[in-house]
C-alpha cells in the first residue's frame, strides 16, 4: 500500500472486524436493521452511509478549529442533513423504486449514531486525510454487517439474491424446492434482523475471546 | 374520537418504535442496564416527541408540502419545498431539545437532575427524527392526531426500554454463554420480544380468522397497500380481511 502508511491502513481495516461499529461499538443500529430484508436495499444503504460518513468526516475535520464547542452538535447535524438531502435527491432521481422502499430510512441516516459518533470521536480531533480514512473504514465495517444480514435474510426468507431466484422456483417446485425445501418466512419479519445480528456477534466473539463482555 | 384511539394503540403496539421499525436502538441498547435510568430516558423521549412531532407537523403543513405556501398568496402556490424537510426537522429537534433543557433547568431543578443528562442524547435519538419523518410519510391529517402520534409512539418506546431494562437486570444472574453476554443476548431477546409484538398486528383487523399478510418491514409500502385496500373497501364494501387476503 504505497499511498497508505501502516497506521493509515489500520484506520480502514480495524473497523472491519475487531472494532466494528455495529457489533463492538454498538453504533448505527437504528436505521440499519429495518432495511435488510433485501440485499439490494442493504447495499444501497451501505453506499449511502459510506458517502455521507466519508465526506462528512472531511468537512467536520476541516472546520474543527472554527466550530464553537457549545453548538457543535447542531453544526454536525446540519452538515449531515445537507449530505443526506443530496443522497435522497440522487436516489429519487435515479432509483425511484428503491427510494420508495427505503422510505423514511434514508432520512434517518442523519441520526445514525455511527455518523455523530465518528464526528465526535475522530473528526473533531484529527486532520482531513485521516478523518476520511476513518470515515470510509467505519462505514465499510457498517456496510459489511448490513450486507451479511441482508444476504442471509433474503436467501433464507425469499430464496432470492438481489431479486434473482437462486434456489429454484417455489411455485413450480424446481431446484431445491423439488426436495421439499420451503422458504423461511420468519426471516422476512423485522425481529429476525435482530436475531441474525445477535448470531453474528456470537460467532465473532467466540472466535475472538478478547471481545467478550463481563456481563 | 375513534381514529384517535386507533392511532394511539396502533403506534404503541403495532408500529412500536423499537420492535417494528428499530428506531432509537442505540440509546435503547446503551441505557438499558438499569431500570431507573431507563425510566428517565423513556420519559424524556415521550416529552420531546410530544413537543417536536406537532411542531414539525405545522412546519410540514404550512411550509414544506407541495403547495403548502399557498397561504402566502397564489403566486407561491407552486413551490414544493419538501426536499428541505430533513434539515428543517432536525434543526427544529435540536433547537427544541436545547430549549427544553434550558427551561427545565430554570424552572424545575429536580426534574432537570433526573432528566438532565439524557436530554442532549435525545437530539440524536433516531426515534425522535423518525417520529417526525413517519408523521410526514403517513400523512397524518390534523394537529391533534400529530400530537397523539408523538405521545403514543413515545409511550411505545418507553415500554420497550422499560421491559428490556427489567430483563437485563434479571439476566445478570443467569448463566449466559460467554460470547453472547451483554450485547449478543440483548439483541436476541429484543428479537424475541419483537416477535411477541408482531402478534398485536391482528388487533385492528377485527379479529378475523386469518391474520393479515405481514408485509416486509417497509412501512411506506405497507401504508400504500393499506390505502389501496381502504379505497377498495370504500368502493365495494367488502370486509377488511377479504380485501387484504385477496
Amino acid at each position: 500500500m504505497g499511498l497508505l502508511t501502516k497506521k493509515d491502513a489500520s484506520l480502514i481495516l480495524d473497523p472491519l472486524a475487531d472494532n466494528n461499529p455495529i457489533t463492538i461499538q454498538v453504533l448505527g443500529i437504528c436505521s440499519a436493521l429495518a432495511i435488510t430484508a433485501e440485499l439490494e436495499a442493504s447495499i444501497v444503504m451501505a453506499i449511502a452511509v459510506i458517502f455521507v460518513l466519508g465526506v462528512g468526516n472531511v468537512v467536520i475535520s476541516l472546520m474543527r478549529n472554527i466550530i464553537p464547542s457549545k453548538i457543535r452538535i447542531i453544526v454536525q447535524l446540519i452538515v449531515v442533513a445537507t449530505l443526506v438531502i443530496v443522497v435522497d435527491q440522487v436516489l429519487k432521481a435515479y432509483a425511484y423504486q428503491l427510494s420508495k422502499t427505503l422510505g423514511a430510512f434514508v432520512g434517518l441516516i442523519i441520526t445514525n449514531c455511527i455518523i455523530m459518533g465518528r464526528f465526535e470521536a475522530f473528526a473533531l480531533g484529527n486532520g482531513p486525510w485521516k478523518s476520511f480514512l476513518d470515515g470510509i473504514g467505519n462505514a465499510l465495517g457498517y456496510g459489511v454487517i448490513l450486507i451479511i444480514v441482508g444476504f442471509f435474510r433474503e436467501l433464507l426468507g425469499s430464496g432470492t439474491l438481489l431479486g434473482f431466484p437462486v434456489l429454484g422456483d417455489p411455485i413450480a417446485k424446481t431446484g431445491l424446492y423439488a426436495f421439499g425445501y420451503e422458504n423461511n418466512g420468519f426471516m422476512i419479519i423485522p425481529p429476525a434482523a435482530l436475531i441474525v445480528v445477535g448470531i453474528i456477534i456470537w460467532v465473532q466473539r467466540s472466535k475472538n475471546p478478547a471481545l467478550v463482555e463481563e456481563n | 374520537m375513534l381514529e384517535h384511539i386507533e392511532l394511539f394503540f396502533k403506534s404503541i403496539f403495532i408500529d412500536n418504535m423499537v420492535f417494528a421499525v428499530f428506531l432509537g436502538m442505540c440509546s435503547y441498547l446503551a441505557v438499558s442496564k438499569k431500570v431507573a435510568t431507563a425510566v428517565g430516558l423513556g420519559a424524556a423521549v415521550i416529552f420531546v416527541l410530544a413537543v417536536t412531532v406537532p411542531l414539525n407537523w405545522l412546519l410540514d403543513k404550512y411550509l414544506l408540502q407541495d403547495g403548502a405556501l399557498a397561504w402566502l398568496g397564489p403566486e407561491y402556490a407552486e413551490y414544493n419545498l419538501s426536499f428541505l424537510s430533513f434539515i428543517l426537522f432536525i434543526a427544529t429537534i435540536a433547537t427544541m431539545v436545547q430549549l427544553v433543557e434550558i427551561v427545565v433547568e430554570k424552572f424545575s431543578p429536580s426534574l432537570y437532575n433526573s432528566l438532565g443528562i439524557f436530554l442532549p442524547l435525545i437530539a440524536v435519538n433516531c426515534a425522535i427524527l423518525g417520529g417526525s419523518l413517519f408523521m410526514q410519510a403517513r400523512e397524518i391529517e390534523t394537529l391533534g392526531l400529530a400530537l397523539n402520534y408523538g405521545v403514543s409512539s413515545g409511550i411505545g418506546w418507553f415500554l420497550a426500554i422499560l421491559a428490556i431494562a427489567a430483563i437485563r437486570e434479571k439476566i445478570r444472574y443467569s448463566n449466559v454463554p460467554a460470547p453472547l453476554r451483554g450485547l449478543g443476548i440483548t439483541f436476541i431477546i429484543t428479537g424475541l420480544m419483537g416477535i411477541g409484538f408482531q402478534s398485536f398486528g391482528g388487533m385492528l383487523t377485527g379479529g378475523g380468522d386469518e391474520a393479515p399478510v405481514v408485509d416486509e418491514n417497509t412501512t411506506v409500502q405497507e401504508l400504500e397497500e393499506e390505502k389501496k385496500i381502504q379505497e377498495e373497501l370504500d368502493e365495494k364494501e367488502v370486509s377488511y380481511n377479504d380485501a387484504i387476503n385477496k
